[in-house]
C-alpha cells in the first residue's frame, strides 16, 4: 500500500514538473517567441483570444509571477486549455478530442499487439535455446531495433503505398470520398489506411520485445529454480509459462513502461510521414504552426498518457510478483 | 574400475554410477569438470561425497539427476538407477522416474524455490506431473511432508521470500519427500545455514531416513559434519575420486594426502588442541591438461614420480586411493628417508606445516 | 527513433526485484561488470573482446568508417553538397551516385558531407550526456542520503517524461536552431536513463573491498571517487556513451526531418526534411529520402550491435550456442 502510495505520489510530481516547464519554457527563451505567435496571428484571431493568451504567456501584464502560475495551473488543471489558433476558433480541448481517438487506435493497439506478439516469441526463442531460430534472430533484430520509425515508415510508403498500389498511404481515411459515420465502408477504410502505419510501428518496436524477452528467459533459465522444476519431472509447457517465463518478464513490464516515451516519438514521426490524423500529427502541425496553446496541452496529454501507462505496468508487475506487494 | 570392496548384495542397489565422466564445452575445448567417478549405493544408505569447491561435487550430482544443462554434458560411463541406466533416456522417461523415485534438494533454498508461486503450489506443480489430480489428495500430502519437517501447514500459502532461511530448507526437503523417493540427492544444503541450524537439519534428515528408509547422497564441503551421518564417504579433487571407503574408515585412517590435509583442517572439538592447518596452493585449473597427479603442486607428501605420472585407484585395506604412494611400488629409497619425516608431520599432531 | 535493447540480466538470486522506481537496478548489463584495474586494462580487454565477438566487429568497423567519412568526406565526394548547380531531378548515374535534389544538388556528396554532422552530433552530445549521466549517477551513489534522493527524483522524472515532445517543444520555442542547440538541448534533458545504470554499479562497487581498502587508507572521497571508481566502470561508462551517441543521433535527426533543426545544415536529418518537403517518395525521387534514413539506420546499427555485444560479452549465457559433437571418452 505504501508502496502505491509512493508511485502515485511520484506521478502527481511528474506531472506538476511538466507543467510548470511548460509554464516556464516560453518564459526563459530568449526572444519571447509568444510575442512572435502573437504578432502572427494578429487579425486572424478575435482580440478576445489574444488577450488570453497575452494572460497565459504573461506578455503586456503587470501581473506578479507567481500569480501567473497559480492562474495557469488553475486553468491547465480545470481543463481550460484556450481557444486554438490554428483551428480558431475552436477550443483546443474540442481540437484535441477529434484526434485522440485515432491515436489511440492506431498506436495503442499496435503497441500492445508488438509487446504480446514479441514477448510471445520472446519466451519460445529463449526456450528453445541454440535452433537455427534462435542463432539467427537477435541480429537480425538487433538492427531492426536501430532502425528509425519514420525511415521503416518510409520505407514501406515507397514499396506497398507507391510502387505496388496496394495500400493507402496517406491519412486516416479516404478525405475526399467518404465521409465518417459506422459504416462498413468507413470502417474497412480505415482500417486500410491504417495497415501501414501499423505495421511501421510494429515491425520496428517488435524486435526489441523478442530481445529484451529471449535475453531475460535465458538468464531465467539458469537459474536453480528452473533446475529444480526439471528434477521435479515437470512437463516442459509447465516450466516455460509458470517458472520461466512468469518470472522473466518482470524486468520486461518496466522495461515495456520505460520505452512508452520511445514508442510515443515513434508515434509522432510515423502519424507525420503518413499523414495521419493523430495526436503526433497534429503537435508538428502545432509547431508549424505556432500555435502554441495547441502544442502545450498535446504535450501535457502525452505526458500523462505515457504516466498511465507506466501506473498500469507497476499494477501489472505487483499483481505477478509477490515480492513488491509485501515488501515496504 | 570397480567399485568400494563389494558388500552389496546385487539387487539391493539403488544406484550403480561406473566411470562417469563430464565436460564443460567451452571456446577453447573440452574441460574435464568430472573424471571416472564410480561408486555404489545401497537402499536406505547415506553417501557423503567431499571437496572443496571447484572440484566437481555439484557437476557430478547433476549428473547422476541427469539436470545437466549446456555446455555440460555426460562424456564418458554410465549411472544406472535400480538396475535402469539413466544416461541415454529420453526427457520423457526421465520424466517418470523423475521425483517419484529420485528427487533432489539444492544448496540455496531462496534460489532454488520459484519466487513467485506459493510453497503449495509448488508442492502441487510436483504431485500434478506424476498424476495426483485430487486437490485434497494434493492438500493432504502437502501438511504431512510438512509435518515431518516440522513446519506448519499453513505456510503452504506463503511464498518463499517470506520464510526464514532454515524454514525454507526445510521445505525442500519436505517436497523432495513427496513421494517417498528411493533416492534423494543433496547439495550442500546445509551450507548457507549457520552451525546450529545445520546440525538441526543434519539430525532432522537422519531421522527421516531411518523412518522412510531413502538413500542419500549428500555433498559439502564440510567433511567432519557429513562423516558423522554417513556410511560411505568419497572424497573428490579436480573431478576425481581421491579416496573412496566406509566413513569409519577414510575418517579415522585417511590415506590420501588430500583427505588428511581436509581433516586437518577441521580439527575436532573434543580432541587435543592442534595447530589450524590449510592446504596451502589453489585449486587445480583444470583446463590446464596435468601429466602427473592432480594433487602433486600442493602435496606435501608428493614425490618425484608424481609430477609425472597419473596415479590410478589402488586399494588399501577397504577403502580405494588414488595415491601413487599406494600403488603397490616400493618406495624409492632416495625417498624413503623424506617419506618418513613427510608421513611423520602429516598425522595429526604437533608439527606445523 | 527506435527503441533500446538493454540485455536485463538478473542480479544476485537474493536481491529480490528490481522495484518498477528504479528499473535498471540490478538490471544493469553484465557486460560492463567492475573489475578493479585501470582504465587501461579495461579497454584492452574491451579491445581484445569486440575483436573476438562477431557482432562487436561488424558495429566497429561499421562505426570506424562513419567516422572516417566524417574527417575526409573529400575522399569520395568531391562536389560541394550546397551547390546547387546540377540540373535537378536527375537519377543515378556515374556522375552524380545518387542522382541531384529538387534543388539541383548532388545527393552523393551532401550524403557524404552531411557525415560529418551527424557524427559531430553523436560523439558531442554522446560524451557530453555520459559525463552529465556519469556526475548524477555517480554522485547520488556516494553522497547518498537526501542527495541521493533529490538526485534520485529528478532522473526519475527526466526517465519518465516523454523525451521526444519535450525536445519537440523546447526546439519550438527556440525557434529552430543549429547543430549547437540540438546538442544542447539533447544533452540537457537525455542523461537519465544511462544515469541510474551508473549509479546501480557505482552503488553496488562502494561495498566492494578495494574501495574499502582505500577508504581505510585514509583517502579522501573525492581521490577514491576519481581514481579508483571511475576506471572501475570503465566498461559501463563505454557502454553508456554507445546508448547516448545512438540516442543522440536519433533525436536529433528526427528533430531535423520535421524542421526544427537548421534547414541550410547540410546533413542527413535535413536532407530528409527537404525531401519530405518535395514529396520526394511521391515525385520519383525516393532516393533522397531511402538513402539519408539507411545512413541513419546504419550508423545507429552500428552503436546497437556494439551495445549488444557488450552484454554477450559480460553474460556468456546469451552467446550463440556451439553446435558441438563430444567424443565418447574410452
Amino acid at each position: 500500500m505504501r508502496y502505491a502510495v509512493r508511485r502515485l505520489g511520484f506521478f502527481v510530481f511528474t506531472l506538476w514538473v511538466a507543467l510548470t516547464i511548460n509554464f516556464m519554457l516560453p518564459r526563459l527563451m530568449p526572444g519571447n517567441p509568444a510575442l512572435a505567435m502573437l504578432s502572427k496571428y494578429h487579425g486572424q484571431v478575435g482580440p478576445g483570444t489574444l488577450k488570453a493568451l497575452e494572460i497565459l504567456y504573461g506578455i503586456n501584464t503587470s501581473k506578479p509571477l507567481p500569480e501567473q502560475y497559480v492562474t495557469y495551473l488553475h486553468q491547465m488543471l480545470t481543463g481550460n486549455f484556450g481557444t486554438s489558433l490554428e483551428f480558431y476558433p475552436s477550443t483546443v480541448s474540442s481540437v484535441i478530442g477529434s484526434a485522440v481517438w485515432w491515436t489511440v487506435g492506431l498506436v495503442g493497439i499496435a503497441t500492445i499487439v508488438a509487446f504480446v506478439v514479441g514477448t510471445w516469441l520472446g519466451i519460445i526463442a529463449g526456450w528453445r535455446r541454440g535452433g537455427r531460430l534462435d542463432s539467427a534472430l537477435p541480429p537480425v533484430f538487433v538492427v531492426t531495433s536501430a532502425i528509425p520509425y519514420f525511415w521503416m515508415a518510409m520505407v514501406l510508403v515507397l514499396i506497398f503505398g507507391i510502387t505496388l498500389h496496394w495500400l493507402p498511404y496517406i491519412g486516416g481515411y479516404d478525405v475526399a470520398g467518404d465521409t465518417p459515420a459506422f459504416s462498413p465502408t468507413f470502417l474497412s477504410d480505415v482500417l486500410r489506411h491504417a495497415i501501414l502505419p501499423a505495421a511501421a510501428l510494429l515491425i520496428t518496436t517488435v524486435g526489441t520485445w523478442i530481445l529484451t524477452m529471449r535475453n531475460t528467459m535465458i538468464t531465467t533459465l539458469a537459474e536453480d529454480y528452473v533446475r529444480m522444476a526439471r528434477a521435479k519431472g515437470l512437463p516442459g509447457r509447465r516450466i516455460m509459462l509458470d517458472y520461466a517465463a512468469r518470472n522473466a518478464i518482470l524486468p520486461n513490464l518496466t522495461g515495456f513502461a520505460m520505452s512508452m516515451g520511445f514508442v510515443v516519438s515513434g508515434a509522432i514521426l510515423i502519424e507525420y510521414v503518413f499523414n495521419y490524423p493523430g495526436v503526433g500529427y497534429m503537435l508538428l502541425q502545432a509547431v508549424q504552426s505556432e500555435d502554441f496553446p495547441l502544442m502545450q496541452a498535446l504535450f501535457l496529454l502525452i505526458t500523462v498518457a505515457v504516466l498511465v501507462a507506466i501506473l498500469i505496468a507497476d499494477v501489472a508487475t505487483a499483481l505477478l510478483d509477490p515480492r513488491t506487494r509485501t515488501a515496504a | 574400475m570397480s567399485s568400494a570392496p563389494a558388500d552389496h548384495r546385487a539387487g539391493d542397489l539403488v544406484l550403480e554410477v561406473r566411470d562417469l565422466s563430464v565436460a564443460y564445452l567451452m571456446d577453447r575445448g573440452a574441460v574435464a569438470a568430472v573424471d571416472r567417478v564410480s561408486f555404489d549405493l545401497g537402499r536406505g544408505e547415506f553417501l557423503g561425497i567431499v571437496g572443496e569447491s571447484g572440484c566437481g561435487k555439484s557437476t557430478l550430482l547433476f549428473a547422476i539427476a541427469q539436470l545437466l544443462a549446456p555446455p555440460a554434458t555426460v562424456t564418458g560411463g554410465s549411472v544406472k538407477f535400480k538396475g535402469t541406466s539413466l544416461v541415454g533416456l529420453t526427457e520423457r522417461q526421465l520424466m517418470a522416474v523423475r521425483w517419484r523415485d529420485l528427487s533432489v534438494v539444492m544448496q540455496s533454498a531462496m534460489n532454488a524455490l520459484n519466487p513467485v508461486t506459493s510453497i503449495g503450489k509448488q508442492f502441487a506443480d510436483a504431485m500434478q506431473a506424476h498424476g495426483v489430480t485430487s486437490k485434497k489428495e494434493i492438500a493432504a500430502r502437502s501438511a504431512e511432508v510438512l509435518r515431518m519437517v516440522s513446519i506448519d501447514p499453513v505456510h503452504l500459502k506463503s511464498y518463499p521470500h517470506q520464510l526464514s532461511g532454515g524454514m525454507r530448507q526445510r521445505s525442500m526437503i519436505a517436497m523432495a519427500l513427496l513421494f517417498t523417493p528411493d533416492l534423494v540427492i543433496m547439495d550442500e544444503p546445509t551450507s548457507a545455514l549457520d552451525v546450529v541450524a545445520q546440525r538441526a537439519l543434519m539430525t532432522q534428515i537422519k531421522e527421516l531416513q531411518r523412518e522412510l528408509g531413502f538413500a542419500v547422497v549428500f555433498v559439502t564441503h564440510d567433511m567432519s559434519l557429513v562423516s558423522h551421518f554417513s556410511e560411505r564417504l568419497l572424497v573428490m579433487y579436480a573431478g576425481q575420486m581421491a579416496e573412496w571407503g566406509a566413513t569409519r574408515q577414510v575418517f579415522d585412517n585417511p590415506r590420501h594426502p588430500y583427505s588428511i590435509g581436509l581433516l586437518d583442517a577441521f580439527p575436532s572439538i573434543t580432541g587435543e588442541k592442534v595447530p589450524l592447518t590449510g592446504i596451502p596452493g589453489q585449486p587445480p585449473d583444470l583446463s590446464r591438461a596435468q601429466p602427473g597427479c592432480w594433487f602433486a603442486p600442493r602435496c606435501p607428501q608428493v614425490m618425484d614420480r608424481c609430477a609425472s605420472t597419473p596415479p590410478e585407484l589402488y586399494p588399501v585395506d577397504r577403502t580405494l586411493v588414488r595415491c601413487l604412494r599406494y600403488d603397490g611400488t616400493p618406495p624409492d629409497p632416495a625417498v624413503t628417508a623424506g617419506a618418513a619425516q613427510d608421513s611423520a608431520g602429516a598425522t595429526r599432531g604437533t608439527e606445523q606445516r | 527513433m527506435s527503441m533500446p535493447i538493454s540485455g536485463i540480466t538478473t542480479g544476485q538470486p537474493d536481491a529480490g526485484p528490481a522495484p518498477a522506481l528504479d528499473p535498471v537496478g540490478p538490471g544493469v548489463p553484465a557486460a560492463t561488470a567492475a573489475v578493479p584495474g585501470g582504465a587501461a586494462s579495461a579497454l584492452r580487454r574491451m579491445t581484445t573482446a569486440i575483436r573476438r565477438n562477431r557482432k562487436a566487429t561488424i558495429g566497429a568497423v561499421l562505426l570506424l568508417l562513419f567516422v572516417l567519412v566524417a574527417i575526409f568526406p573529400w575522399v569520395i565526394a568531391n562536389d560541394n553538397p550546397n551547390a546547387d548547380a546540377f540540373k535537378p531531378r536527375l537519377g543515378v548515374s556515374t556522375a552524380h551516385l545518387l542522382g541531384t535534389t529538387a534543388y539541383g544538388q548532388d545527393m552523393w556528396a551532401q550524403l557524404v558531407w552531411g557525415t560529418r554532422n551527424v557524427i559531430i552530433i553523436a560523439f558531442t552530445a554522446g560524451l557530453a550526456t555520459t559525463l552529465i549521466a556519469v556526475l548524477v549517477g555517480v554522485a547520488a551513489a556516494y553522497l547518498g542520503g537526501a542527495w541521493d534522493g533529490a538526485l534520485g527524483v529528478l532522473t526519475d522524472v527526466l526517465l519518465v517524461i516523454p523525451l521526444f515532445p519535450l525536445l519537440i517543444v523546447i526546439a519550438a520555442y527556440a525557434n529552430g536552431g543549429g547543430t549547437l542547440v540540438l546538442i544542447l538541448v539533447i544533452t540537457v534533458t537525455s542523461w537519465s536513463y544511462t544515469a541510474r545504470q551508473l549509479r546501480s554499479q557505482a552503488l553496488s562497487l562502494r561495498r566492494r573491498d578495494f574501495l574499502e581498502a582505500a577508504r581505510v587508507r585514509g583517502e579522501r572521497p573525492l581521490y577514491i571517487i576519481v581514481v579508483e571508481v571511475i576506471p572501475t566502470m570503465t566498461s559501463l561508462i563505454v557502454a553508456c556513451f554507445l546508448t547516448n551517441a545512438l540516442y543522440a543521433v536519433l533525436f536529433a535527426s528526427s528533430l531535423q526531418f520535421i524542421g526544427l533543426g537548421d534547414p541550410n545544415t547540410v546533413s542527413w536529418g535535413t536532407m530528409l526534411y527537404w525531401a519530405q518537403n518535395n514529396a520526394a517518395l511521391q515525385t520519383g525521387q525516393p532516393l533522397w529520402a531511402i538513402a539519408p534514413g539507411a545512413c541513419i539506420a546504419a550508423l545507429g546499427a552500428a552503436f546497437a550491435l556494439l551495445n549488444y555485444a557488450f552484454d554477450e560479452i559480460g553474460n556468456p549465457a546469451l552467446r550463440p550456442l556451439r553446435r558441438n559433437r563430444v567424443k565418447r571418452a574410452r
